[in-house]
């Protein structure tokens, strides 16, 4: 049992000894937290009526009653939006081995590589998972407080609310678990960060957009992972903005999230982690 | 006291694609003594103690501690300490940090961390970011690294680059006591004069290919040794030689015999009614030596 819980307890005081966790937390706190403030407000004044429906353009307050309830719409936005902060951490800590040659201390410490990246896994899932939590204190925090602020139910006391926060939790922690398995696969750190910024920023939801447009293609589309993650957390800002989409059941998201966790971390392991480090 | 193994290198090869860093390489390292390996940059040393390391998978031979591979080493940190070249550490942790890691990682307890930098003296900067150290300071936190286990074996590479002369002289001393305690240590260096205080015994590699092993005084035989000479009155040596029908040649400090008895130098200028002002015997130095064998590596 030692053989992997001493390697784990090692991954996670490398990630603790350095001081990306918490900088990486506190900006996904503050993101998210203005973010689901500011929605939650402009949403909550214009269900309330506090805010006129006509001074929005998008054709007013019917559209929003569509969007379904509003809370788990801003809780979500923790994964939703929050995703690409556990996906950063998790590529920088497998990234930054092979960026500060600490490949060779880990690996003299445990020769058996495959333990080494399994422990990077469960510590990043874990760490994910926190960043999770962080991500929904800022949704749900601030969000509930503004709904009250507005007289709208928080939805705090329905069980389908911490459903959803679990779930969000658990996107979140497999997020890491992708960063892990695209810093194995491209070890290089400016690559990384530049492909995990332009795939979540850019590529990604242009791609399923698209992909909305053909009922073959959305098909397609439904398995893209931010499309999976939403999936997963049952809610999010994306899904609702394009009903045309198609979307999978919430174990199944979780599954395809997994999936490309493991996979890209399989594939890394085969060709960077078990190559020569010199 | 941990005991040393013995670290044995068998036909061990490791090529780069069309290159051959290490070409069949086999020699044995004994425990306490402190075992120079040397060769030029580019000798492939460092493959050779990476391949030692698991670290490197060899295109074909093995090497050994004791016996057993260093992936196959129950608790590889307690057999074996390594520190290797590369400045290996994340700027942002700090140096008492870094170790942590490490004792985590092995199932040591966490007081050897104080212990280790005690001992290569960075206990003061213990909680400083290693980002802010000196060279130096690095090749002390890399030992202090190997350190952590109380390992029996102690494979260095280059460990005394970047050190100031204070630090080598600590170094010198700790390699001696190490070693008197009977752990194995192995230490590579470019240099033969970086070490050549401290080894008992020498591998000398040069082109990825074994040119020399055995103790150091080996390494005296290999080149004649001569005798220098010199007169005040210079010409009426140089006559008496050339009467004797011995060949010199002309240096620095005098004229360089080469015959190996200085007596018989002597003898000569003696009959020949020279005054000498100087004469003695030079060994080649071992770095001459060193430089003949390594190359005599180009020409293979």
């Amino acid at each position: 049992m030692n053989l992997i819980l001493r390697p784990v307890a090692a991954e996670f005081a490398k990630i603790l000894s350095t001081r990306m966790w918490w900088i990486l937390a506190l900006v996904l706190f503050g993101y998210i937290a203005l973010l689901a403030g500011g929605l939650s407000a402009l949403f909550g004044g214009v269900e309330s009526g506090a805010i006129s429906p006509d001074s929005m353009n998008s054709g007013g307050g019917a559209g929003l009653s569509t969007l379904g309830s509003l809370p788990p719409l801003i809780y979500s936005f923790a994964a939703s939006v929050g995703y690409v902060f556990p996906v950063l951490l998790g590529a920088l800590a497998t990234t930054g081995e092979f960026r500060h040659q600490t490949l060779t201390p880990t690996f003299l410490a445990t020769p058996r590589r495959d333990r080494v990246l399994g422990a990077k896994t469960i510590a990043l899932f874990v760490v994910g998972a926190v960043l999770g939590l962080v991500g929904l204190a800022a949704s749900v925090g601030v969000g509930a407080l503004v709904f009250n602020g507005f007289g709208i139910d928080p939805l705090l006391a329905d069980g389908e609310t911490w459903a959803l926060i679990g779930r969000t939790v658990l996107a979140m922690a497999l997020w890491a678990v992708i960063g892990v398995g695209l810093g194995v696969l491209v070890p290089s750190q400016v690559a990384s960060i530049v492909i995990v910024l332009a795939f979540t920023q850019f590529i990604e939801p242009l791609l399923r957009f698209a992909s909305t447009f053909t009922e073959v293609t959305a098909d397609i589309g439904k398995f893209l992972p931010g499309a999976a993650s939403d999936a997963l957390v049952g809610a999010s800002f994306f899904t609702l903005a394009s009903p045309g989409g198609s979307v999978l059941e919430p174990w199944q998201g979780g599954l395809v999230l997994l999936a490309y966790g493991l996979l890209a971390t399989g594939f890394g392991y085969l060709i960077s982690w078990k190559r020569d480090v010199t | 006291m941990p005991i040393g193994a013995v670290i044995e290198f068998s036909n061990i090869t490791k090529r780069f694609g069309q290159t051959t860093a290490v070409n069949d390489l086999s020699f044995t390292v004994e425990p306490g003594r402190v075992t120079g390996f040397l060769g030029p940059n580019g000798a492939g040393k460092t493959t050779t103690l990476r391949m030692l390391l698991g670290l490197v998978t060899p295109t074909s031979g093995t090497a050994t501690f004791g016996g057993l591979r260093y992936r196959d080493l129950p608790r590889p940190l307690d057999t074996v300490g390594a520190a290797l070249e590369a400045a290996s550490f994340h700027p942002g942790r700090t140096a008492s940090n870094h170790l942590g890691v490490y004792t985590l990682a092995a199932g040591l307890p966490r007081t050897r961390v104080a212990e280790v930098l005690q001992l290569v003296g960075l206990a003061e900067h213990a909680d400083q970011r290693v980002g802010g150290y000196s060279l130096g300071m690095r090749q002390r936190l890399g030992l202090a690294y190997s350190l952590l286990g109380d390992p029996g074996v102690l494979v260095l590479d280059e460990p005394i680059n970047g050190l100031d002369p204070e630090g080598i002289k600590w170094i010198r001393g700790f390699l001696s006591s190490m070693a008197a305690e009977g752990r194995t240590v192995l230490v590579s260096s470019h240099l033969l004069s970086e070490v050549q205080q401290s080894v008992d015994d020498v591998i000398i590699i040069a082109k990825g290919e074994l040119v020399h092993s055995g103790p150091l005084s080996s390494l005296d035989t290999n080149v004649a040794p001569q005798v220098i000479v010199d007169s005040p009155t210079r010409e009426t040596l140089i006559a008496a030689l050339t009467d004797a029908g011995l060949a010199f040649t002309s240096g620095r400090t005098g004229l360089i015999v080469a015959v190996p008895d200085p007596g018989q130098v002597g003898h000569i200028a003696f009959a020949a009614g020279v005054e000498l002002s100087v004469l003695h015997r030079q060994k080649a130095g071992l770095e001459d030596s060193f430089l003949a064998l390594v190359e005599g590596g180009d020409s293979l």
